[in-house]
């Protein structure tokens, strides 16, 4: 029988470079969304490497998520602590790097994502134009975003219009 | 005439001369450098008009820039930067400049005051629609629009600070540096191409020197905070909640394509300082309007910043202290000045020139440029010859930020003008001359107290330093119009003057907002900048109330008019809205499928093939392929959203009519669901995969809807329950395959073989698709043996052409949106065109899978008076009378001996097909009493497209009433 | 327009979806008669001042809050969790 093919969400879509800023496809090789059933958040966190991050934080593998949710990179093993959904297809992730990379978002997202605010592992659940992302600091000058994976070219098209734009100045 | 020889020129056109200019300074100061005066014809009358500022509240100097679809009008000379090369046009004027026909309003004025419209075109009715709009329309605005398409690039931005300093003159630079210096997070923002405001524009000194100097000085100290970000260029627009103010920035440089010619910034500040300055006032003398008729201070700037003479032999008329500067500037220049007329009888003045105080302009002379002025003095009149008239009424500061959330100004009788009122907006303090403090050395002061007061407010403890600086008076006399022969103008931008405000007043507009919209005052580009106080004193005088009783009218946003283009930044074209493309997207583009946008999605309407020459014959063939053979269809875009938790068949139970906590494990059952105010919310099917955990799936189109609602059943109405919700839609891929042959088909691709027993219709579970771990639901939405497979998204292209690939081998093949619609009208399901949000489960015929053991949402109000009955329009099939009697949707159902109208129509049909299968048109809609009307014969009538057609009432189902094909 | 999420923090208007007044938190008994759905369903006040309504942190975190501001002077005193409301 023949074999199925696995396809990337950016698939021929990136890498995109401006000015010194790129833009290139992260592949997570598994994500596993994990909302603790009620009173379960304890039990959970002592049974994940990482526990599970504060609110708008990342800690090694796990991700907040949003109300009451986390992500983690990994397979996970809970026994009915927390509801456990496979997410591994679900997301488009992009890392964007380079001097100046807060002023591309800054065309983009109406969160302030300046250094001194938003540190690493900080995590901003938000939009992008008019895009429903996640947001993650992962170094000086480097974020991870992640978007629905139908979404991924109008990510990288608004993307590509915000780095030409700051680019050109 | 330039004071001195310029180190750097470029060439830039006007009206296609060439004009040398110093990159980077206003164009109007290369036109006064090169002796045009002459620049502009007014909005209404055409008069001629000269520069009268230096700033972005010129009225008079408005040109269009460039050409064809970069053109771009209204721009104003006084801020826009000469660049090599820029190509600027005057506007409103035919054939040419000097030579205007349209000037011929200019005569006919005294037919055309305020209301002169509202009068005089009324009648004959029949002529305003005809006639007379397309004549006022024609001749009315301001520049013209290409009408093309703009390529130019724009952008949108955010910022957020603690403090954001609006306007960099002394107030503003003063209270940067304090609050810069106690380690605040500073914006600072000005409209200008440099900050120093009027530091670099008048003769000062600060701190021992001149005030460009400790500019320049303080600019270096702000560059070297890292916690302060200068924005030059930048006019604050407007201030809106919590601390946010919009700001438009004009992008500095050559224009190159791709970068961006203006961006909108969006900043969120903490604490914002108005220190935005104050705007000087023309006064109302008898055609006050003749080119070289400039503002006091704009000469000023004209001589003191650029080393530009607007005039040879330069008069000056004020009313207050400050325009004497200009005399005193004017000589330390060396420019002639021909008389300096005051008209208060104690000015006192002293200068090596002409002097006449309690003096006032009475007449002016030259139609293209100022020749000579009159004026009225010691009981008699003199004649002054001059090129220019720098007029000073006194100053308004600038307040409009302070009115952006409803705030009133506060008048100050000593400076005859409006000061901001405290307060006004949240979070904002005011600082110099827009507060009415005109002194260098006051401006300072107050900017740095501001910075206090504000750090103060997010725990800092700035240490304040305030230079010494010049402290000089301001002294006024109010003097706003001078009597005499001819108009006397206020509002130069939109034509008013003097006798049109009394003519509002006597005509009973005495309401300052009616006198505006009655005159046009204070209307256009400039929205009254200058005029506004003008014209309410003159309002308040013929009203005989005082000013603070006339008031003011609302100032708005924005301060100046902000391109759309920059607005909607990043919202054209593809920007518009975010595009979703299933797996299989790029596999049916290969197999040229024009594609149909569902929500955000896009989803192949059909596949052509060679041969077919219309959409009709592949839906035919593709339908034809379920019913016969086996079709394949991307059915990715429903929604799916995984639930789970000890609560979860509870929380099912609680959102949908019927009870899925009886769901056995590996079934999956169709759901409805309802809105609290009883009507169909949304409807699909949803899987039981364990105890604890189902697969509910949603229409494409409320997919988000459904989510938001789980979400607040579980989070507002419900928390009690112990259920979570995520979407998985993106998560799976999932196909749709339908037809006799969907088994076989399914077996190629597999792990294990399907067969009755293990896989009955309504049986879900988990399967190996190639090896992939995937899932299968012997569902149908064809009415055909059917299922539906999903796999992970990654696999969801390849699993696509697996699929599709086998299918055509099988005599079928994939299918799109138009058969699938069609395959679902013949079976009588409903989508979104039948559950439209007027429609309840009675009228789907639905009503029994209302629980009666259970409460859920929309079933109290299911059951309300009015919700039930015959009188409903219920859902109905139509029959049509075969292949050549097409139905359409929106159609209104009559009685067939009815007269066709509104109050005979008993319903409508919401979705119409041709069915290939039964070899006539379909319709679905809704009629009244329609369940017990089958095989009644009726009226199809659709106004619209003109077409009747008789149908017979039916069972929505047409074909395979008794569903043994999804069985079997 | 902003609103502080308990989760997020402060964030602008377009992060969230409005749903309308508060009152849709007590929820009616099934049986609670015409009268009291009628109210739930469509009676609602106006008021020119202190106001509490139900807000959506849809391009956000996924919260629905409780938010309470005022129509007059814009200003928006508090966010709570909406689950925390009803507990």
């Amino acid at each position: 029988m023949a074999k199925l093919i696995a396809l990337t969400p950016f698939a021929g879509l990136l890498p995109v470079i401006h000015g010194g800023i790129e833009a290139s496809e992260v592949l997570p090789q598994r994500l596993m969304s994990v909302a603790p059933y009620a009173g379960q958040e304890k039990a959970v966190a002592a049974k994940l490497d990482d526990g599970l991050a504060k609110v708008n934080r990342r800690k090694g593998a796990v991700t907040w998520f949003g109300h009451g949710v986390w992500l983690v990179a990994g397979d996970v093993a809970l026994d009915g602590l927390a509801a456990v959904t496979d997410q591994s297809d679900a997301w488009a992730v992009v890392q964007i790097a380079g001097t100046g990379v807060e002023d591309v978002l800054a065309r983009l997202v109406p969160v302030d994502l300046r250094r001194g605010l938003f540190r690493n592992n900080h995590v901003a659940k938000t939009m992008l134009g008019h895009l429903s992302v996640t947001i993650i600091r992962t170094g000086s000058h480097a974020f991870e975003i992640m978007v629905m994976r139908s979404m991924a070219q109008t990510l990288v098209h608004d993307l590509d219009v915000a780095m030409r734009g700051v680019a050109a100045r | 005439m330039r004071l001195h020889a310029p180190e750097n020129t470029v060439t830039f056109t006007f009206d296609g001369r060439k004009i040398k200019g110093v990159p980077g300074e206003p164009v109007s100061a290369a036109l006064l450098a090169n002796d045009i005066k002459l620049v502009a014809r007014s909005f209404k009358y055409h008069r001629p008009r000269g520069v009268m500022s230096a700033g972005s509240e010129e009225q008079n100097a408005l040109v269009t820039i460039g050409h064809g679809a970069q053109a771009e009008p209204n721009v104003r000379a006084t801020t826009l930067e000469v660049s090599e090369g820029l190509e600027v046009s005057s506007q409103n004027a035919w054939p040419s400049l000097r030579y205007d026909m349209m000037a011929v309003n200019d005569l006919a004025s005294p037919f055309l005051a305020a209301g002169f419209y509202y009068k005089t075109f009324m009648w004959p009715r029949s002529f305003w629609e005809k006639l007379y709009e397309p004549v006022i329309r024609r001749a009315a605005g301001l520049g013209a629009l290409s009408g093309e398409t703009n390529p130019d690039t724009y952008e949108k931005a955010f910022a957020f600070c603690d403090v954001l300093v609006i306007g960099a003159g002394p107030a503003g630079l003063m209270a940067a540096l304090t609050a810069g210096r106690a380690g605040a997070d500073v914006i600072i923002a000005d409209e200008d191409t440099a900050m120093g405001g009027r530091l670099l524009r008048e003769q000062e000194q600060v701190d021992g020197k001149p005030g460009a100097d400790w500019v320049a000085a303080a600019l270096a100290e702000l560059d070297a905070l890292p916690n302060v970000r200068r924005m030059t260029r930048t006019t604050v627009t407007g201030a809106y909640d919590q601390g946010t103010y919009g700001a438009l920035e004009r992008i500095a440089g050559p224009r190159v394509p791709g970068k961006p010619l203006e961006c909108f910034w969006r900043i969120v500040a903490k604490r914002a300082i108005l220190c935005a300055g104050a705007l000087e006032r023309p006064i109302a003398f008898p055609n006050n309007d003749r080119p070289g008729i400039m503002m006091a201070s704009a000469v000023r700037a004209y001589v003191n910043r650029w080393g530009v003479a607007p005039g040879t032999r330069v008069a000056i008329f004020g009313n207050n202290d400050d325009a004497h500067r200009t005399a005193r500037d004017l000589v330390a220049a060396g420019i002639k000045v021909a008389a300096l007329i005051d008209s208060r009888d104690d000015a006192d003045v002293e200068g090596d020139f002409p002097i006449y105080t309690g003096a006032k302009v009475i007449a002016t002379k030259g139609r293209h440029a100022l020749q000579s002025i009159t004026i009225r003095h010691n009981g008699g009149t003199r004649v002054i010859r001059t090129d220019c008239l720098a007029m000073s009424g006194g100053w308004n500061p600038t307040v409009h930020l302070t009115c952006h959330m409803n705030g009133r100004p506060t008048w100050r009788e000593d400076i005859a003008s409006f000061v901001p009122t405290p307060e006004s907006i949240p979070g904002m303090v005011t600082a110099g001359a827009c507060n009415g403090t005109f002194s260098t050395a006051a401006c300072l002061a107050e900017g740095a107290k501001a910075a206090v007061e504000v750090a103060g407010g997010l725990g800092l403890k700035p240490e304040v330093t305030v230079p010494a600086a010049d402290d000089a008076s301001y002294a006024i006399t109010p003097l706003w119009a001078v009597p005499g022969k001819g108009r006397k103008w206020i509002d130069f931008q939109n034509d008013v003057h003097v006798k049109d405000i009394k003519l509002a007043a006597q005509e009973n507009f005495r309401s300052v907002e009616h006198m505006k919209r009655y005159t046009t005052q204070g209307m256009a580009p400039d929205q009254g900048k200058s005029s506004n106080v003008v014209a309410l004193a003159v309002l308040a005088d013929a009203t005989g109330r005082g000013i603070p009783e006339t008031g003011t009218t609302t100032f708005r946003p924005p301060y100046v008019p902000v391109s759309i283009a920059a607005m909607g930044a990043g919202s054209q074209g593809k920007g518009f809205a975010p595009e979703r493309f299933t797996t299989s997207h790029r596999a049916s583009i290969a197999r040229d499928a024009p594609m149909i946008e569902a929500g955000l999605w896009y989803r192949p309407s059909y596949f052509p093939q060679k041969g077919e020459t219309h959409w009709q014959q592949s839906c035919d063939r593709e339908v034809g392929y379920v019913r016969n053979a086996v079709g394949v269809c991307d059915v990715s875009t429903l929604g799916k959203i995984d639930i789970q938790g000890p609560d979860a068949a509870a929380l099912l139970d609680f959102v949908y009519t019927n009870t899925f906590s009886t769901l056995k494990v590996g079934r999956v059952r169709y759901g409805l669901m309802l809105r609290e105010d009883g009507h169909v919310m949304d409807d699909g099917t949803t899987a039981r995969l364990g105890e604890q955990h189902f697969v509910m799936t949603t229409t494409t189109a409320a997919a988000g809807l459904v989510m938001r609602h789980l979400e607040f059943v579980l989070q507002v109405l419900r928390p009690d329950l112990d259920a979570k919700v995520i979407s998985v839609t993106e998560q799976w891929a999932q196909f749709a395959v339908a037809g006799p042959q969907a088994r076989a088909l399914l077996n190629t691709v597999l792990d294990q073989e399907l067969d009755d027993e293990s896989w009955p219709f309504m049986a879900c579970g988990e399967v190996g698709v190639a090896g992939v771990p995937g899932r299968l639901f012997r569902i149908s939405f064809s009415g055909e043996h059917a299922y539906e497979v999903a796999v992970p998204s990654r696999y969801g292209e390849s699993l696509f052409r697996m699929l599709t690939a086998q299918a055509e081998v099988m005599g079928g093949g994939p299918y799109g949106m138009e058969a699938l619609n069609v395959l679902r009208i013949e079976k009588g399901f409903i989508t979104h065109a039948e559950i439209h949000g007027r429609t309840t489960a009675f009228d789907i015929g639905m009503a029994r899978m209302i629980s009666t053991k259970k409460d859920c949402i929309g079933k109290a109000s299911a059951a309300r008076p009015g919700l039930l009955g015959e009188s409903r329009q219920q859902l109905v099939g139509l029959r049509g009378k075969g292949r050549d009697h097409a139905l359409t949707a929106g159609a209104h159902l009559f009685e067939t001996q009815a007269a066709e109208t509104r109050v005979n129509s008993q319903g409508y049909t919401t979705s119409v097909c041709f069915s290939p299968t039964l070899e006539t048109h379909l319709a679905l809609g809704f009629l009244e009493n329609g369940r017990a009307r089958h095989g009644e014969v009726i009226k199809l009538r659709d106004h619209l497209r003109d077409i009747t057609e008789e149908v017979e009432v039916c069972d929505p189902v047409f074909f395979d009433p008794t569903g043994g094909r999804a069985r079997g | 327009m902003r609103i502080i999420c308990p989760n997020c923090g402060e964030r602008d208007r377009r992060e969230f979806y409005y749903q309308g007044d508060a009152l849709a938190l007590d929820r009616p008994a099934e049986d609670a008669g015409l009268e009291a759905w009628d109210d739930y369903l469509h009676n609602r006040d106006n008021p020119a001042g202190d106001t509490r309504d139900l807000w959506f942190h849809e391009a956000g975190c996924g919260a629905w809050l409780v938010v309470e501001r005022n129509t007059m002077t814009h200003a928006v005193h508090k966010a709570t969790l909406a689950e925390k409301v009803k507990a």
